[in-house]
């Protein structure tokens, strides 16, 4: 052996026996398995997806998964509240303007109307008095006449008599019928200047916020998942070309773009909207201009930075092997890029469009807020702020409901998006 | 560098085109004419009318007009907000107001944003990396429109006896305060989460293990190795947060009640007054793109890394 040993290291010849040695296969090595061999390669625990890793990962993300379920509350408070709650989003309810989101019951209202009243005070003090044994001089009585009269403060009034409010909003009219034993649906948040109720306003706000996310996102993604895989998978001259066009619209300024469509198109819509009756002109009618502007806006200008990404992830996936080997069997470029390439993508591609919801959403309600959203009487978080402001004095609660609702939203989507960003972008994998 | 900088400014000039040629065009489809009133004028008179303001032409000659009428700096004159006024007169005594609002907001909210995301980094773990991260993340969700309003009623006589600035602006020192505070918030909290992560990114490189090994101290390796390699991305986002600043502005504005041009481009989309509201879009567009095109150009000559002499990458 050590002779052999010495003859090859000392020739460059390769000794062709002793490598055929070094394979050498048993006399049974093709003789079929048996059942036992069979059972041990037979996996006794289930194969883990890379859904169901990722859902691990992000199950264990407690930040995340508060958020998750935060966004869910918020979900079912915009899209099932509307049906339990008995009133609609533009109901006036008679009565009800400038309503409180707190109520005084009908007997501490009486015991106010008394003691705003100059005679019932007099005749107070008078039985007072009588109580203690004399009687009430006109000079007296002429005080609380007097005091009584300029004493408007009601606030204070109320603190000296003890009448505290009671929670959720009812007019009058209703806290009669609740006496009569009837049962009437609280206004939780009070009703605004109008009589709407705001709670129910805040849902369908909240609900309209969410779906304008959604659909901005879904044509972020589209658009951004063509243009992106193209461009990558083509490269060369279509891919230089391709990505001069993502970086002009890259430096356009989004937000003077959507303002300008929103006034632009105002005129241009309302004449397509009376020139007939059809699906589009009734689109139209639902969505108004100002939403429209702001998916046009999105599919023009918002879906660079997911082509961008896309295109990264295409540029790295497409020296992979299993490429060339689909390619060897005849595959066409575009049956490899919706079969092969975008599925090993779809971790980069999930966050980013998720990411996209809080961002629309922001967008949305900064727009509604320059009073450039939905159009009335229809609502959003956006527009309830606004129309908050012009009584943030007294009615506070106006803006802040929707103003914090909005915040949560958006602070949640973030969270959750983060999250959902670890548990699938695979480098972060320990 | 020459041909680098070529190539930047040329891609500006055909974003602000294609700006400009955006407007024209949406504006051009808007129906009816300017000359429809409650006396519709005869055929004659319209004919006549659009000769003279050459509205007769084809869109493209017209086009080729407005585009040197821009490049003299001619915006035409408002049509309702005030009347028969120059545009592009407007623009400059409302803009300054603005820009001073914008150029305090992103000073402070480099100033202390920065530093807050050193802060975080340098105690990475610790109950004030939390602390910010949490401030950051809510400042990050909140609408402009929140913030300005919460700052508005907690300052301006929402809390008893905490009125200590006005509530309208009339151009004194304290007016600019809530404005400022109110636009910079954002910025702050975007910079200081990136500076946070950007110096992460960099306290792992290996230059920073090799001057921890030669026994500088930590404040040294922080402050001098790390952060000066951090802040090159921080930046990046420079240029977008001016954008971004500007057009808060309109929301600041608004609920500050400030004469700014922000405010009035708002008012004039609502009051449909379109020449303002071209001029507005077309010079608001090329201040950004401008300022776009600087913090670019500036970025590649801070970043020594970066190989100019092949046209960048």
């Amino acid at each position: 052996m050590a002779e052999k040993r010495k003859k090859v290291l000392g020739s460059l010849q390769p000794d062709i026996e002793d490598i055929l040695d070094w394979n050498k296969l048993p006399e049974d090595a093709f003789q079929p398995a048996s059942a036992e061999e069979k059972e041990s390669f037979i996996q006794d625990r289930k194969s883990v997806s890379y859904w169901k890793d990722a859902w691990r990962r992000l199950r264990r993300n407690k930040v995340a998964m508060v958020a998750m379920v935060i966004v869910i509350l918020l979900g079912l408070f915009a899209f099932v509240g509307p049906l339990i709650v008995p009133y609609s989003y533009d109901e006036v309810i008679p009565g009800a303007n400038n309503l409180h989101p707190w109520h005084y019951s009908l007997e501490d209202q009486e015991e106010l109307a008394a003691a705003q009243d100059p005679e019932m005070a007099i005749e107070l003090a008078r039985a007072e008095a009588e109580a203690e044994g004399r009687e009430l001089s006109r000079i007296e009585e002429a005080q609380i006449r007097a005091q009584v009269k300029s004493g408007g403060d009601v606030d204070e009034l109320r603190a000296e008599l003890g009448i505290k409010p009671k929670l959720f909003g009812y007019t009058n009219d209703e806290l009669q019928r609740i006496a009569d034993g009837e049962f009437v649906f609280p206004h939780v948040f009070g009703c605004d200047m109008q009589g709407r109720d705001i709670m129910v306003r805040t849902m369908i706000g909240t609900r309209v916020s969410m779906i304008v996310g959604i659909c901005c996102a879904l044509i972020v993604l589209v658009i951004g998942a063509i243009y992106g895989s193209i461009s990558g998978y083509c490269g060369g001259k279509v891919d230089a070309v391709m990505q001069r066009i993502v970086e002009i619209i890259y430096t356009i300024p989004e937000v003077l773009i959507i303002l300008l469509l929103g006034a632009t198109l105002k005129p241009i819509l309302e004449n397509f909207q009376n020139s007939g009756d059809g699906f589009l002109q009734n689109m139209v009618t639902i969505l108004g201009p100002n939403l429209i502007a702001i998916f046009i806006a999105f599919g023009l200008l918002y879906w660079v930075t997911m082509s961008r990404i896309i295109r990264g992830q295409i540029l790295q996936l497409k020296q992979q092997e299993y490429v060339t080997a689909a390619r060897a069997l005849g595959a066409k470029g575009g049956r490899i890029i919706k079969r092969h390439l975008l599925p090993n993508c779809v971790g980069q591609i999930v966050t980013t469009t998720f990411l996209q919801i809080p961002s629309a959403i922001f967008t949305e309600s900064f727009l509604s807020f320059l009073g450039m959203g939905v159009s009335a009487p229809m609502t959003s978080l956006g527009s309830m702020c606004s129309d908050g402001l012009s009584g943030l004095q007294s009615y506070p609660y106006r803006l802040f409901i929707p103003a914090i609702i909005l915040s949560i939203l958006i602070l949640c989507l973030n969270l959750f998006g983060d999250g959902l960003r670890d548990a699938l972008d695979p480098r972060l994998k320990k | 560098m020459a041909k680098y900088i070529l190539k930047r400014v040329l891609m500006a000039v055909i974003t602000l085109f294609i700006v400009i040629c955006l407007t024209f065009f949406l504006m051009n489809a808007i129906p009816g004419n300017p000359w429809l009133s409650e006396k519709t004028p005869s055929q004659a008179t319209i004919d006549a009318l659009n000769e003279k303001y050459g509205l007769d032409q084809p869109v493209i000659v017209q086009l080729g007009k407005y585009l040197g009428n821009i490049l003299q700096g001619e915006f035409g004159d408002s049509i309702k907000m005030q009347k028969d006024r120059p545009v592009l007169d407007i623009i400059t005594t409302m803009f300054p107001i603005s820009a001073k609002i914008g150029i305090i907001a992103i000073v402070w909210a480099i100033l202390v944003g920065v530093p807050l995301g050193c802060l975080a980094a340098y105690k990475r773990g610790t109950w004030v990396d939390s602390l910010l991260r949490v401030i950051c993340t809510i400042g990050i969700s909140m609408p402009g429109f929140v913030v300005a309003t919460i700052l508005l009623q907690i300052f301006t006589g929402g809390i008893e006896g905490f009125k200590i600035l006005p509530t309208v602006f009339d151009g004194s020192w304290q007016s600019y305060v809530l404005p400022c505070a109110a636009l910079g918030f954002y910025p702050m909290c975007y910079l200081s989460r990136q500076t946070r992560t950007a110096m992460l990114d960099s306290i792992n490189q290996e230059y920073i293990k090799t001057a921890r090994a030669k026994g500088l101290r930590n404040k040294k390796i922080i402050f001098k190795h790390a952060l000066r390699n951090a802040l090159i991305p921080v930046i990046t986002y420079l240029g977008p947060q001016i954008a971004f600043t500007l057009c808060g502005g309109f929301v600041v504005e608004q609920v500050f009640s400030i004469p700014g041009l922000g405010r009035y481009f708002v008012q004039s989309i609502q009051s449909r007054d379109y020449p303002i509201i071209m001029g507005t879009t077309i010079f608001l567009a090329a201040f950004i793109i401008v300022m776009n095109l600087v913090v670019d150009l500036l970025y590649k000559l801070v970043d020594p890394r970066i190989n100019l002499s092949k046209g960048g990458n």
